[in-house]
């Protein structure tokens, strides 16, 4: 046990090793282009992390986490094109110029304070979530009724802003790019290396956060909600309660997220709610193997490369490789790549391509399962 | 009057297309458990089924035959999308019974691929490779099973394979060269054109009914009707609503629950391309028709709760209600000295897209009362 232990440190170990070289050597390596878009996918990392803690630890399969995510994107962009209107007519931003609109919607003023919006980027997102799990669970609507719910609360949420022009321009979305942050054009090259250094950061400091949600008692309870959740609900936990705290720490990383991929891809719109996307989010991590916080990250960053290299030679073929793609990792690998390695996925290959002689045996199985709860 | 007649017209007609495409859901979901996301996808097979008999219906032989080949369609989109269903349920699900939420992932998958399958392959090719698919099902299921035993069994089988491969590849040929339409890959929608008879409207109490939106409900209360003997005269029938109850048991009791499943997915699959058939004909067809319409679809059997066709009806009905009463903002016309911060709030709501953000919360506020939807099922299971 202690061998195997040891040797699982020494990957985790390795793998992080492997990021933290490519995340410092990548500036002075990629071209921009590439470093933005690594930029844009380590950002999506952080909302992968979030999908991780509720379907991977809690067994919570939401498909609306695009909500959250254009949440933190819109307070985002709202603050920048607050921030560098001022030469408009009326001091508001010129969007509104094309519906007539004159005034600035009240939701829009608390947006002209930085300090205001580095928190709404989290908490609101965090507070939609809490108020929309705490309506859902508190009923024990779990399952796949779960996942529909958030599926058409996502709908909803993409009908309300797509038609919304006169509030927040609708289906064109906010611009981002050409707007100033600290007198700076936030589209500019340093202004986009910085946003690098600030994701790849932040994507570290919500690792360790995941981490310490799912270490102790708290993650024991959420994998116990995810195994067998009446059990836990005789043991004398609240299991809604322990729902809606983890879905809305969910939706802040969402919103951070968010944020951080609107500024670096120069635009927020309606389209961060459409449906697919938000499955997506779902087969990051199950690529990357869920449970696993690590392999959330690593499938988000890698798939999202990958989609953009195949989409970049042949179009046509990447919505057959990805509808592939989540038929193959929930049929063959449903620990996902991460978990496979982990979970002795390598030699029992060996040994049964006859290689090598080592087979798992059942007691080895048990100890291995206590130890992916630890990791 | 005529308002009142009109609303109700409108909600019937919501109504019966959200009805006829949740019909086929609500059943496999009922059953199995599993939420189809490709369900969508089989709709828009069933509308390109349409498409394509309505092409070969234009041939010179066929011709005079044109006026009834929505009939015809109605038939062969069944069949289509019921092949498709089964093989999806035969390569895909069967593996993932007991784990719902694998299934949804890899039903998204499996629409993934739908979608640009229609898209990159020509739509000759994909009827001859469902003709492929269709006849080998007839040689499996309506020859003997001692045949494909002994020695010559497997000689026999590989005939049966090869022949149904031989008649795939010749009718896509023999489609390819005659609709030059098909012989090509297009991602362009295309649109199905309703015979002359079909074009038009009733008028009656001085009001117009458009024909085609008659046809569809006609559809559906068709279907509903079939749907609701088959399951409760047929023997069939019988076995699956007892596996819907307690699949174990059901198993104990000596009924295969495995070809309960198949019928069962089969004949939910083959209710969505009629939905496609309706779809098709309110508007032009493409790879993505049926995204449009999934998520009402899961609405419906959200709140019309499990494994009660009635439930499912009544939940369509009160959904279509809903929609056209906000999204027309016909309350405004009922009563028109509302007091006017309602009717502000009335008339920002009184749009398509603002009616199902309306819809959705008030399903969401009603399920605050009833979580199992309108019907829940009835039983001691911890579960439920």
């Amino acid at each position: 046990m202690n061998n195997s232990h040891t040797l699982k440190g020494r990957l985790s170990l390795f793998i992080w090793i492997v990021i933290i070289a490519a995340l410092v050597s990548a500036p002075s390596i990629l071209p921009v282009f590439r470093l933005n878009l690594l930029g844009r996918y380590l950002s999506l990392a952080i909302v992968a992390l979030g999908v991780d803690l509720i379907w991977g630890f809690t067994g919570l399969l939401s498909l609306g986490q695009g909500i959250f995510f254009a949440l933190g994107g819109y307070c985002a962009a709202m603050y920048l094109q607050l921030n560098s209107s001022g030469d408009f007519p009326n001091g508001i931003p010129e969007f509104f110029g094309l519906y007539g609109v004159n005034k600035l919607p009240f939701f829009w003023e608390p947006f002209h304070s930085s300090l205001f919006t580095i928190i709404a980027i989290w908490l609101i997102p965090a507070a939609v979530a809490a108020l929309l799990g705490f309506l859902v669970f508190r009923n024990r609507i779990k399952g796949v009724y779960f996942s529909i719910l958030t599926q058409a609360a996502l709908l909803v949420f993409f009908n309300f802003f797509n038609g919304q022009q006169k509030l927040i321009n609708g289906t064109n979305g906010l611009k981002t790019d050409v707007t100033f942050l600290f007198g700076q054009l936030v589209g500019s090259e340093s202004v986009q290396r910085w946003f690098f250094w600030v994701t790849a950061l932040l994507v570290i400091f919500a690792w360790c956060f995941s981490k310490w949600v799912v270490r102790g008692l708290f993650g024991n309870v959420l994998i116990g909600i995810r195994d067998d959740e009446p059990r836990i609900r005789f043991t004398g936990y609240n299991p809604t309660l322990f729902k809606t705290i983890i879905f809305a720490i969910a939706g802040g990383l969402a919103g951070i997220s968010g944020a951080l991929y609107t500024v670096q891809s120069g635009i927020v719109s309606p389209q961060f709610m459409t449906v697919p996307f938000s499955i997506e989010m779902v087969i990051w991590v199950a690529v990357g193997g869920r449970g696993t916080l690590l392999g959330a990250i690593i499938g988000a960053v890698c798939i999202n490369y990958a989609k953009s290299l195949i989409s970049e030679a042949l179009p046509a073929s990447w919505m057959f490789i990805q509808g592939g793609l989540f038929i193959l990792v929930v049929t063959a690998l449903p620990e996902g790549v991460l978990g496979w390695i982990q979970g002795n996925g390598p030699r029992n290959l060996l040994s049964r391509l006859g290689i090598s002689r080592y087979s798992t045996t059942y007691p080895k199985v048990e100890i291995d399962q206590t130890q992916e709860i630890e990791l | 009057m005529q308002l009142i007649i009109e609303s109700l017209f409108n909600s019937v007609a919501i109504g019966s297309v959200l009805l006829i495409a949740a019909l086929g859901l609500a059943i496999v979901f009922g059953l199995m458990g599993v939420i189809n996301l490709a369900h969508g996808e089989l709709m828009m097979v069933g509308a390109y089924s349409t498409y394509v008999i309505q092409l070969i219906f234009k041939l010179p032989i066929l011709k005079p035959f044109y006026d009834i080949y929505v009939l015809v369609a109605i038939v062969v989109a069944f069949i289509v999308s019921g092949v498709v269903g089964i093989l999806l349920e035969r390569t895909v699900i069967r593996r993932l019974y007991g784990s719902p939420l694998e299934t949804l992932l890899a039903t998204w998958g499996v629409s993934l691929i739908l979608q640009q399958f229609v898209r990159s392959v020509p739509l000759a090719y994909a009827t001859g490779f469902v003709v492929t698919i269709f006849i080998s099902l007839l040689f499996s299921t309506f020859t003997p099973k001692k045949l494909f035993q002994g020695s010559r069994g497997k000689l026999i089988k590989a005939g049966a394979l090869s022949t149904s491969a031989v008649a795939g590849v010749l009718t896509a040929g023999l489609l390819a060269s005659l609709v030059s339409k098909l012989s090509r890959a297009s991602a362009r929608n295309v649109d199905v054109t309703a015979p002359a008879w079909m074009r038009g409207g009733i008028d009656l109490f001085g009001m117009t009914f458009p024909k085609t939106r008659l046809l569809i409900i006609f559809i559906t209360i068709i279907s509903v009707i079939a749907v609701s003997f088959f399951l409760n005269k047929s023997v069939w029938g019988v076995r699956i609503r007892a596996v819907t109850q307690n699949r174990e048991m059901s198993e104990c009791l000596g009924i295969s629950t495995e070809n309960v499943d198949l019928i069962t997915f089969g004949i939910g699959s083959g209710l969505a391309g009629i939905a496609g058939v309706a779809v098709s004909l309110l508007g032009s067809v493409g790879p993505n028709v049926g995204v449009n319409y999934i998520v009402g679809c899961f609405m419906v059997v959200v709140l019309g709760g499990v494994g009660n066709l009635l439930g499912t009806v009544i939940a369509s009905f009160s959904i279509g209600l809903l929609t056209d009463i906000i999204g027309s903002g016909r309350l405004l016309t009922i009563w028109p000295n509302m007091p006017h911060q309602l009717a502000s709030t009335v008339d920002f709501f009184s749009t398509t897209s603002m009616a199902r953000v309306m819809v959705f919360a008030l399903i969401v506020a009603f399920l605050q009362y009833r979580p199992a939807g309108l019907f829940p099922q009835k039983g001691r299971m911890m579960e439920s």
